[in-house]
Parts: C-alpha cells; sequence; structure tokens
C-alpha cells in the first residue's frame, strides 16, 4: 500500500489497451474527456471516439443504438450526470439489454472541493435496482485496468464506478480480475468489512489500527456489487459474526443495502454501516471531507467497535 | 417493392381496420395516432424502405425505429400486414404473455427493432444505429418515427443536433404533425410552430410532406433518401384518427378505447372504403 494512483486512471490505460485487442471498442465522452481519462484512447483511436457533447441523456440512447449494430461502447462522465440519464439507462440499455458499459468516474468523495452537485453518493442505488445492469467499483488502479478487459467481455450493460482520487494499491498487477467474486484479502474472526472502492484501503488500515487493541478484522473488496457475491458474504458473515460495510456512497441503497438484502435472508446479522448518512456532502480537501463524514480508517475503526460492543 | 398508389390505401384501409380491432379487443390503447399514421407505415414498409419479411434481422435490411411507441398498434398492425407474422396474433395486442406489448419490446416481435414508450429516446437510438452503420460503412438507411408532442422532450433536440453536426445522411426521421397530444392540442400546451425553422435550426435538411397523400409520401422519402449532406426531417402533415371520421382532428382519442359500438361504426366506415 505504498504508492497511491486513482481508479480513473487505471480505466483510461486499461481502455487504450482494450482498443488494440478489440476493434469492436468505441468512446463516448459528455465533454469530460481528459477527466474522464477518455483521452488517452481519444488520442489513439479517433475514429473510434466521439465528444458528443454535453447531453448525457442523449448519449446513452445513443450509444444503446450503436450496440444494436454490433458496437461495444464505453460511455464515460461523471458519476453524477448518469443519473440524469436514468430513464435511459432503463429503457434504452437495461431493457433492451444492450452491451452499453457506463464508465462513471468522480464518484464519491473524492471529487472534494466541487462540492455536492459532482459528488455522486445516489448511484448505486440508483442503479441497483436495475433488472440486467453489472455494477463494478474496483479497489485501486490495477484493478480498475484490470476490470475493462472483463467489462468488454460481460455481455450486457455494465456500470463502472470510479473515483477521481489517488488511493493505495490493494491488489496486485498481475491478479486477475474475476467479477461477481468478492474477494478476502486479509483474514479475522472478530468483524468483517465489507468494502468497495478507495474503502477497502481505509478496511486495511482500520485493521491494523484495530489489531493493537487485539480486534481482528476480515476485509473483504466486494468489486462487484450487482450480481453480488452471496456465497462469500454469508461465509465471511458466518465466520466473523459480526459485519462492517464501507462505502463513498449513502447509507441507503448501496453495497451495504445489498449486502443486507442477502444477510437477512441467508443469516440474520446485525451490521453497522459506513456511508453518507442520508446528507449530502460540501465542499472540502478529500481528506478534510473523509474525515468530517467518517469514510475512513478511523470511521471504519469506530464502527467495528461500536460492534464489538454488541453480542453476536 | 414496386406497388400502387391503389393497393397501397387497399393495405392502408386494412392496416386501419386491425388498429381497430387490437384496441377494441384489448380495450387499451392509443387509436389516435395509430390511425393518422397508417398510410406513411403502409408506404414505408410496402414501398420504401428495404426489409424482408421472411428474415426480419438480415444484416442489411433498412433499420426503422419508432420513438412515440405508444403508437405501437400501427407497428404491429403493419408488420402484419406486411407479412413478418400471422395476422391472427394481432388480437394479442396487450394481453398477458403476448409478443405484442403495449408499448414495443425491442426484438419482442418480428421488426420490432427497438424498445419505446418512455418518448425522445427512440430517436437518439436511431442516431447511435446511423453513426454504428457508417462506422461499419454500411449503406443501409435508418429511419425512425417521432410524434410532434414527443418534440417537447429536449433529448429529441440533443438528438438531431448530434446527428446533424456528424452529417448523418443515411438517417430519415418520420414527424408526425398532427397536432395533438395527450391531452391537448400540441400548439395550447407548448406551441411546436414554427417547427420547420426550428429544425431547419438544428442542421436538418427539412421536407413538408401531407401524410396521406402517397405519391407525395413516395416522393418525400426519395428525396431523402438521395441527400448526401445530412439527415433529413420528413414533417407529415397527418389527421389523427384518420379515416374514422368521428376519431378525427380531437385529442380525445388519444388515448381512448372505443367502445364495442363506437368500434362496430368505425369498422362500417373503414369497410366502405374498400
Amino acid at each position: 500500500m505504498n504508492s497511491e494512483k486513482a481508479t480513473r486512471d487505471g480505466f483510461g490505460d486499461g481502455l487504450v489497451e482494450l482498443g488494440a485487442s478489440n476493434e469492436r471498442v468505441m468512446g463516448f465522452c459528455g465533454d469530460l474527456t481528459k477527466s474522464t481519462r477518455m483521452h488517452l484512447f481519444a488520442k489513439k483511436y479517433p475514429d473510434r471516439f466521439f465528444n458528443v457533447g454535453i447531453q448525457e441523456q442523449n448519449m446513452v440512447a445513443m450509444a444503446s443504438g450503436l450496440a444494436m449494430t454490433g458496437w461495444i461502447p464505453f460511455i464515460a462522465t461523471y458519476g453524477v450526470f448518469f443519473g440524469r440519464a436514468w430513464d435511459q439507462i432503463r429503457v434504452s440499455v437495461c431493457m433492451q439489454n444492450q452491451n452499453v458499459k457506463m464508465v462513471a468516474t468522480h464518484a464519491g468523495i473524492t471529487i472534494g472541493e466541487d462540492g455536492m452537485t459532482a459528488q455522486a453518493f445516489e448511484d448505486i442505488a440508483m442503479m441497483r435496482a436495475l433488472p440486467n445492469i453489472t455494477i463494478i467499483q474496483p479497489a485501486d488502479y490495477w484493478e480498475a485496468k484490470h476490470a475493462v478487459e472483463v467489462v468488454a467481455q460481460i455481455r450486457g450493460p455494465v456500470y463502472l464506478r470510479l473515483e477521481r482520487g489517488t488511493s493505495p494499491i490493494v491488489t496486485s498487477p498481475h491478479a486477475s480480475f474475476i467479477a461477481d467474486r468478492a474477494e478476502i484479502l486479509r483474514d479475522g474472526n472478530d468483524c468483517v468489512v465489507f468494502a468497495c472502492g478507495s474503502m477497502v484501503a481505509h478496511a486495511i488500515r482500520a485493521r491494523e489500527m484495530l489489531e493493537k487493541e487485539h480486534i481482528s478484522v476480515m476485509v473483504v473488496n466486494v468489486h462487484t456489487i450487482k450480481p453480488i457475491d452471496e456465497r462469500t458474504i454469508v461465509a465471511c458473515a458466518k465466520k466473523c459474526g459480526r459485519v462492517v460495510v464501507a462505502e463513498a456512497h449513502q447509507v441507503v441503497g448501496g453495497l451495504g443495502g445489498a449486502i443486507a438484502e442477502v444477510l437477512s435472508r441467508e443469516l440474520p446479522t446485525k451490521m453497522g454501516f459506513v456511508g453518507m448518512k442520508n446528507v449530502f456532502g460540501e465542499s472540502g480537501k478529500p481528506d478534510e471531507l473523509e474525515k468530517k463524514y467518517e469514510l475512513n480508517d478511523l470511521g471504519i475503526c469506530k464502527k467495528v467497535r461500536e460492534m464489538m460492543g454488541k453480542r453476536k | 417493392m414496386e406497388i400502387s398508389n391503389d393497393q397501397l390505401a387497399y393495405h392502408a384501409n386494412e392496416i386501419r381496420t386491425h388498429i381497430i380491432r387490437m384496441i377494441s379487443h384489448a380495450h387499451s390503447g392509443h387509436p389516435a395516432g395509430a390511425l393518422g399514421m397508417a398510410d406513411v407505415f403502409t408506404s414505408l414498409y410496402f414501398s420504401i424502405a428495404h426489409v424482408d419479411p421472411e428474415h426480419p434481422w438480415k444484416d442489411d435490411r433498412d433499420r426503422i425505429l419508432v420513438s412515440n411507441g405508444h403508437i405501437a398498434p400501427v407497428w404491429y398492425a403493419t408488420l402484419a400486414e406486411r407479412g413478418y407474422f400471422l395476422k391472427d396474433e394481432l388480437l394479442s395486442l396487450r394481453a398477458l404473455g403476448s409478443r405484442l406489448q403495449g408499448h414495443p419490446v425491442f426484438r419482442g416481435l418480428p421488426g420490432v427493432e427497438n424498445s419505446s414508450g418512455s418518448l425522445g429516446q427512440g430517436i437518439g437510438q436511431a442516431v447511435g444505429v446511423a453513426l454504428g452503420l457508417r462506422m461499419k460503412k454500411k449503406a443501409n438507411h435508418v429511419f425512425c418515427v417521432v410524434g410532434d408532442g414527443e418534440q417537447q422532450e429536449g433529448s429529441v433536440w440533443e438528438a438531431y443536433w448530434f446527428a446533424s453536426t456528424r452529417t448523418l445522411s443515411n438517417l430519415t426521421i418520420i414527424v408526425d404533425r398532427n397536432y395533438i397530444q395527450s391531452e391537448d392540442s400540441t400548439e395550447h400546451v407548448l406551441p411546436l410552430d414554427p417547427f420547420i425553422e426550428k429544425l431547419t435550426a438544428f442542421g436538418l435538411h427539412v421536407i413538408s410532406c401531407d401524410g396521406h397523400d402517397f405519391s407525395a409520401i413516395q416522393s418525400a422519402f426519395e428525396t431523402a433518401r438521395a441527400f448526401h449532406k445530412g439527415p433529413t426531417a420528413i414533417v407529415f402533415r397527418t389527421i389523427p384518427g384518420k379515416g374514422v371520421s368521428f376519431m378525427e382532428n380531437t385529442a380525445k382519442w388519444h388515448a381512448e378505447p372505443p367502445t364495442d359500438e363506437q368500434a362496430a361504426l368505425a369498422l362500417k366506415e373503414l369497410e366502405s372504403h374498400e
């Protein structure tokens, strides 16, 4: 965990490589080409890239049309702006089960200074209700880079949730990315922390802090939020008996909600939720915001300690 | 396909008859727009577009998409009349388990190229199809039917803007200018005129046409296909409810099914046209 890179950079590098091996891959961007890191693909494959302008609704509808003709469109904008195209995502993409790859960057808290309108904390909830969609949020640069090729191989809509800020590397440059599978990164006995995105690194740091208090924490990277790996989630919850979910998203409807749906059915377990607590964000440096809204290692430690006070 | 105006008129009347029977049987649906577009749909499927009912998905077909999905009955009736599937199936419209869903479903029925029903999306899909075909250097043409009330959706204009900027001359936009929408006249709700000027300002090549004159319809489509500088929008002036006198020119019949008595009257009137 000594070097830091952003998941959006992993996507940008991964898409350039994919462009060489798969000629059906093309790119659309809503006038945020550099911010979404699609500029690398745009430069190398100008015939397969369009800056469509600031028109997210039409970008999504057009992408479904491109998919009808055999293309694999990767379409990029900020997570918040996919929200305004939700009905197009529902009807044109998911209902028609089109092979459209939505790349949602700047999700979560690390967009920082731009403030609440730019901070996507509701997008997992909005997308998760849609049939046919796959939702992936990589934990670090390498996982994002590896995920790009897998995303192209999935037949159907994918929502790839990425972050602006850098985060520590928690996976390996050589690890293969397998969608649908939650990965146990650190073993433990007392409490399991399920996390996605940059919260995975926070969870690993929280584990190290809690070790000194003789609390043994398991850390699981749930990079695929839908369809969710029920078997691993139930097994980890069973082993630890206490569950905390950490995500840079509202505590309503996100990864925490998805895991609660599984456990309430298969293994009712008390859960703690680290996320935005039914409030919008604000401007500030990412680390200041993480601290204020407890979306960091300290926030996870606090929640785990709280759960330790509860009986299994 | 070589076909006379008399033959086109015959098929259009048959299609109108199917529409009345379907909506009456289902006790729900949108008759006005469907009846109004019967002549344009007939021309498109029987004369203009390169399609093959025997091989509905063959690669070199022209693509026909519908953005204003509530006029599904005219699409289904035309497809059945053209031979994509048996006419017997038409009466299953809107029934549980039917392939004839209340609004069109992508490939749910031979010839149905897209899902629509939430307005303002089919046109964007069609622009994507046109772009995708052009990037593959395919010569197939793309047609997309859009309603005039639907023009109130901003995404329609996003699609026009992109299509003209990228000079998608393989795209013909078919606008049903019938001056009604769900609750009232389009000009009372949000005035669309001067519509032609608006379309022109968005970079489209615009043709105005009587949507019930088969020679004019034919000529408009031919002009659109021959235009190579960008996309064409043909604004078809149509009469909502056309062919059934008591349904014509009123928003009342936008989404109102006829009673059994009204359906009988309508069918009698249509029979008299044969």
